[in-house]
């Protein structure tokens, strides 16, 4: 789960690290209001998106008065934006971060993730702050310096000084970026976040180190333990389609293809979109209905496939292990009835009671394809969805 | 020969009298495995499935000497279940679970790494381990496996089930399969048991499925290159993925250009490994090694 920035600057102030002064608004009432609180004469108004490249966009204005921040309040709130990171449709903003314009002197790059292959949170900094780092890693990669964090000892002053000098700071900054790193990992496990970024991490002209934009993922699998960041949740960010998903406890993520895909196993649903791909057919979606299928989930997971317009033909893969085919055939014949689905559907069961499954779909009535494997499976997906 | 387990393993379960626990155990006994007991705190003394239920897994073993556990309790409890299994001594553990914080799966490998280095764990977030004709400690559904020749290892449960139904129809069968699991910090690695198939005089041939996500794969090619004079059949689930979207599992995901399909079919298909674009063609591809 993806937060925004005004959302990551707060953890980030409650964990010690230093953040300029901004206050999130939703109108250009409240816009005007914040930026005389803070007072000027310098104000930043940044969209609130969950998406990079805001910038580049024209989701960040400079504001040099009063009057600039309600215009550029009043043209950003409600409007769409498209990025690099959006597609095509892009994403409302519904709310803007009013920030003091501070005056910076240097750049840095700062982020926290887990390292999959050392088992270890590790810190990554880099001189080249304000940069694409992906750009920055394939470019130089001597410019991307990493600390790995024992998880029992947590992070060790030394190796955050050594990490500051390596970066090029002074020992004024070096210190303070000792509090930063350990105030950045301290956030990272306390709440369970899968990444934490701070892009750029300034120096200011009096020299202060604070983080001028920020960016926080989190663990989906801890939010149970954490009611205050749970809560931080925007579904207008996230795709409609997705949202219901998540709420229903299904695993999807939308694509641009005309055949939609329900399948058991987050690897199978993989393995499915690409054999698709390889018949010549683009897939509409990833859709992993889980171990725990019964008929009402499928029956959900079928009318989440055909909320969408551009599903020509809808491919059902399961390999019944868990799950038994005879239980997912009850939950298609059900669902086909209750959508009064025109669309054809193309079957291929295998695993636990087939034989039962089978026999079910056959004597339904309905206009349901059975196919033998999958490479027969996503032929004749193809074929019904031209 | 087998690998990890067999048909003599003395096999606990944790989680036992819960509805997870109780119908796979259900099903393991069914297929023959040597399941001696449970664990259920605060059931201790009783019996379940007509096999004694413990407080501890330290009393367990004890009492049973069992050496391999299978591990269904809730995510939020099972990083505690794995080291409670490991600090009683046993050997291989199967943790089944799906969605344990990473943070916990962190502390899990340190210290696993640090005091139990010789405990074996598999998952979590994974299908389990099997040994057909013999051993069953997992969710996978035992009757399309055959006893036989070919070494599954995979992130994926339902796609192991697809080499394995290839492997049973193709008359190869299988030496012992294995799911390694989909969360990004998980127990055994590919290298892991593929070291163990290299070694295995009843493995002739291995299936390797990985998918997006990490470099597990691209690591393993290197060894397999190094070490690996078996034939090797590879599958790399997710070409279609879009990069920064998690695919179900919460390791398939493409972070930074970096975990793609194309990456690692290409790393093993440097490594000498037969790689087939469908896992339609597992089967078909190491029956060729095979005629």
């Amino acid at each position: 789960m993806n937060l925004h920035e005004y959302q990551a600057k707060e953890l980030l102030q409650q964990f010690g690290v230093a953040i300029p002064r901004g206050i999130k608004v939703t109108s250009q009432q409240e816009a005007v209001e914040a930026a005389k609180q803070i007072g000027g004469p310098l104000w930043v108004v940044k969209a609130q998106v969950h998406a990079g490249g805001r910038g580049k966009a024209g989701g960040v204005k400079l504001a040099r008065s009063l009057q600039d921040v309600e215009d550029i309040s009043g043209r950003l709130l409600g409007s769409t934006l498209v990025t690099k990171q959006t597609g095509a449709d892009g994403v409302k903003i519904h709310a803007l971060l009013i920030q003091d314009g501070v005056d910076i002197t240097k750049e840095y790059y700062l982020s926290a993730l887990v390292d999959r292959s050392k088992k270890r949170v590790i810190l990554i900094g880099s001189s080249e702050g304000g940069m694409d780092i992906e750009e920055v890693a394939a470019k130089t990669p001597e410019k991307i310096l990493t600390l790995t964090v024992d998880p029992v000892a947590g992070i060790q002053p030394y190796q955050a000084r050594d990490l500051g000098f390596r970066m090029g700071m002074e020992k004024k900054q070096v210190d303070q970026l000792v509090k930063v790193l350990n105030g950045v990992y301290n956030l990272f496990v306390q709440k369970d976040c899968s990444m934490v970024e701070i892009n750029p991490l300034i120096v200011t002209t009096d020299g202060q180190v604070m983080a001028l934009d920020a960016k926080v993922s989190l663990d989906d699998n801890a939010l149970y333990r954490h009611k205050d960041t749970a809560e931080m949740r925007d579904p207008t960010q996230e795709d409609a389609r997705e949202h219901i998903a998540h709420e229903i406890g299904l695993n999807y993520v939308a694509l641009d293809g005309s055949i939609g895909c329900m399948v058991n196993g987050a690897g199978l649903a993989m393995a499915t979109m690409d054999v698709i791909k390889l018949q010549g057919g683009e897939p509409a979606n990833f859709l992993d209905v889980g171990g725990g299928a019964t008929a009402e989930r499928v029956a959900r997971a079928f009318k989440l496939i055909l909320s969408s317009s551009k599903v020509k033909a809808i491919l059902v893969n399961i390999f019944g292990g868990i799950v038994r085919c005879d239980t997912i055939a009850e939950g298609i014949i059900a669902a086909v009835k209750e959508v009064g689905l025109k669309l054809p559907v193309v079957v291929r069961l295998q695993g636990t009671n087939v034989e039962a499954g089978r026999e079910m779909l056959a004597k339904s009535g309905m206009n349901i394809m059975a196919a033998e494997d999958l490479t027969d499976a996503a032929k004749k997906a193809v074929a019904a969805a031209q | 020969m087998s690998i990890l387990i067999n048909k003599d393993t003395k096999v606990i379960c944790q989680g036992f009298t819960g509805s997870q626990g109780t119908f796979h155990s259900e099903q393991s006994i069914a297929y023959g495995t040597n399941l001696v007991g449970g664990i259920s705190p605060g059931k201790g003394g009783t019996k379940h499935l007509d096999k004694p239920v413990f407080n501890t897994v330290r009393e367990a073993v004890e009492a049973t000497g069992a050496e391999a556990s299978m591990i269904y309790v809730p995510a939020a409890f099972a990083g505690d279940a794995i080291l409670e299994a490991a600090d009683a001594g046993i050997k291989v553990i199967a943790c089944i679970t799906e969605g344990i914080p990473v943070t916990d799966m962190l502390k899990v490998k340190a210290v696993l790494t640090n005091n139990y280095p010789k405990t074996y764990l598999i998952g979590p977030n994974c299908p389990g381990v099997i040994t057909p004709g013999g051993c069953k400690m997992g969710i996978m559904p035992g009757h399309i496996h055959k006893p036989g020749k070919i070494g599954i290892v995979s992130r994926s449960g339902t796609l192991t089930y697809e080499a394995v139904d290839q492997t049973t129809r193709t008359g190869l069968g299988q030496s012992t399969c294995i799911g390694i699991g989909g969360d990004p910090i998980h127990g055994m690695s590919f290298i892991d048991i593929i070291s163990l198939f290299k070694d295995d005089p009843q493995t002739e041939g291995i299936v390797m499925v990985g998918e997006i996500g990490g470099s597990a794969e691209e690591e393993a090619a290197e060894y397999i290159k190094a070490n690996v004079k078996k034939p090797v059949v590879a599958y790399i689930a997710g070409v279609t993925a879009p990069p920064g979207k998690r695919m179900g599992h919460a390791g398939a995901i493409i972070m930074g250009g970096k975990g793609t399909a194309a990456d690692k079919f290409a790393a093993l298909e440097s490594a000498g490994a037969t790689i087939v674009r469908s896992p339609a063609d597992i089967g078909a591809a190491m029956k060729k090694f095979f005629p």
